[in-house]
């Protein structure tokens, strides 16, 4: 029984990894263009089938695809940026929901055209896990948890230390202070869109190295993703990554009480508690 | 074709276009007249068709239900249900910030996809609700009398709708999207108003749910893709033109042409393609969304200026 629990609660840390990386993200978006991101889940799935063309051509290991992943999933951002995007920003930001709304089945349609619509694997077979204390561990998921410990830790690093990472904290505390005060915005934006689609395109590869390679893929995680966001505070980063495995440890751990269906149900439940008792999320975001 | 074929087809084109019309409609209020964002459509339309099918369909040992009630105290249980969901999700989010009901509404329209699947005592599951009855069924010209319920449904939503925009209620609605400070400032309860609008909108959409289940006959989950219903509509309303209730009417017309007519040209590629050609089919109502986001984003028909008289 204890075993049971630990096990689950360690598939709560790789599922609450994923999340995170997807909700700091989210919320890097929503601090700097004030709009929540409904193509990101989409965005995951773009990185995840994107490493599968260096993986399937040339045999690599999805870990060492990731770049490519990073960098396709990157273009497609600041391509969306550039032709919708920034366009739209004169309207109203809500505006700019809908807009990722339509790129969000666009990008999943055209996932669909290029890579078909059955489920698919990075590598196929059984990959023996190693028992640890009773404790089942795939190597795929020390490579999940170490991978996002190490990438938050990097972006902590710039969001602390560098002149870009400085400029997005300060346009996400007052914009027009940041314009004022000679911060290229429209620059800081093409970077945070940078930053959000590496994150997502990371993310997408975990979740499909986790389970495997379908086009509601990022779809399916958005629900969790945004309820990560919320309930760490929408707009801090930081918040994103605490909502992250807290969603994650308690979408796991559901399972020993109920259907493993209704995973999604759990994360939807934490988001409608935080919105009546917290709305602001753990750390005070821009509610 | 022969004649009665291509009228048969006509007859089913102009009822779906109805039942679109409904629901697009449906989402003028929330977001055309109100602002409010509603991801999960597919959701509140689903709740009305389950609800009616259940209530109005013969017994059937494979799910709950049997009551055998009539079609129209199924449509209205339909709305009432919708209407309930939505005040239930509406209230949590009402004094927030519009993004939160979107992503809310996309948790209950994930959650009652789960339920229709998983939950197969009640509606049971994937195979779905067969036997729903019309309301009035007269052997060959039942399609025929359907169509005429449809269009008097709409007829009538849309009189609703109309008169809900031009009334001091729907003004509140316009100015609460406009300018909520000055709206609050006003006096406005607009933590109200807005509950008010979210509710009505879903109603609707419940409504437009038990007129497909009785239009079809048959429900299961498959018909309530959250995707396809939710963003049809969608982009029924940009295209026709958010805030105009013609519009949303015209846009359902419109934008259901494109998509059935896209549906025709794909048929002529070869089977191997066909998922392919169904996503080609989504790409495309997508880049029309984008391009009229961008290029005219009142749509064909632009909100009135005054409120009317």
């Amino acid at each position: 029984m204890l075993g049971d629990i630990i096990q689950l609660a360690f598939y709560g840390i790789v599922t609450g990894s994923i999340l995170a990386l997807g909700a700091i993200g989210v919320s890097l978006i929503f601090s700097i263009l004030r709009f929540a991101h409904f193509a990101h889940g989409d965005l995951m799935t773009v990185g995840a089938y994107a490493a599968l063309v260096p993986v399937k051509m040339i045999g690599l290991s999805p870990i060492v695809a990731m770049p490519f992943a990073v960098l396709v999933a990157a273009a497609v951002a600041v391509v969306a940026e550039l032709l919708l995007y920034r366009p739209l920003r004169g309207r109203s930001s809500i505006i700019l929901l809908i807009s990722s709304f339509g790129v969000a089945l666009i990008l999943r349609s055209l996932v669909q055209i290029i890579w078909g619509t059955s489920n698919q694997v990075y590598a196929s077979g059984i990959r023996m896990p190693i028992v640890v204390f009773d404790i089942r561990i795939k190597p795929d998921h020390l490579w999940i948890i170490g991978g996002t410990f190490a990438i938050i830790i990097a972006l902590h690093l710039f969001l602390t230390r560098t002149r870009f990472g400085k400029a997005m904290r300060a346009m996400s505390d007052d914009l027009n202070l940041a314009r004022l005060s000679g911060i290229p915005t429209n620059r800081v934006v093409i970077i945070t869109w940078i930053i959000a689609a590496a994150l997502a395109a990371t993310a997408g590869v975990f979740l499909a190295m986790d389970t495997r390679l379908q086009p509601v893929l990022g779809w399916n995680a958005l629900l969790p993703i945004f309820a990560a966001a919320i309930l760490g505070g929408i707009g801090r980063p930081y918040g994103a990554i605490a909502g992250g495995f807290v969603i994650g440890l308690a979408m796991e751990m559901s399972t020993m009480v109920i259907d493993p269906g209704y995973k999604s149900a759990v994360a939807f439940a934490l988001l409608v508690i935080t919105l009546i008792v917290r709305p602001q999320g753990i750390l005070k975001g821009a509610a | 074709m022969d004649p009665s074929g291509l009228l048969g087809f006509g007859v089913f084109f102009l009822t779906t276009v109805s039942i679109y019309a409904v629901l697009t409609l449906g989402l003028n209020i929330q977001w055309g007249l109100t602002g409010q964002i509603n991801i999960g459509i597919a959701g509140f339309f689903a709740i009305g068709a389950y609800v009616s099918a259940l209530v109005t369909a013969a017994g059937n040992p494979a799910h709950v239900g049997g009551f055998e009630l009539p079609a129209i105290a199924g449509a209205v249980l339909a709305t009432a249900a919708a209407a309930l969901a939505a005040a239930l999700i509406g209230a949590i989010t009402v004094n927030l910030r519009t993004d939160y009901l979107a992503i809310a509404t996309i948790g209950i329209a994930e959650i009652i996809r789960f339920i229709l699947q998983n939950e197969s005592w009640l509606t049971n599951g994937v195979r779905g609700i067969a036997d729903i009855p019309r309301p009035i069924s007269e052997g060959s010209a039942s399609n025929l009398i359907f169509l005429a319920i449809a269009l008097v449904s709409v007829a009538v939503v849309y009189w609703l709708a109309e008169r809900a925009r031009v009334s001091p209620w729907g003004r509140v609605l316009r100015a609460i999207r406009d300018n909520e400070p000055a709206t609050e400032a006003a006096g406005k309860n607009v933590a109200g108003f807005r509950l008010q609008a979210f509710v009505f909108g879903s109603a609707v959409m419940g409504f437009a749910g038990a007129l497909y289940a009785h239009f079809i006959g048959f429900v299961s989950p498959e018909a309530f893709d959250p995707l396809f219903a939710t963003f049809l509509v969608w982009a029924m309303l940009i295209v026709g033109g958010s805030g105009n209730n013609l519009g949303a009417v015209l846009g359902a017309f419109v934008v259901w042409i494109i998509w059935s007519g896209s549906e025709l040209l794909t048929g002529l590629l070869p089977a191997e393609y066909a998922t392919q050609a169904s996503a080609a089919r989504v790409l495309l109502v997508g880049v029309l969304i984008q391009v009229v986001l961008l290029a005219r984003p009142e749509g064909l028909l632009p909100e009135p200026k005054s409120g009317g008289k």
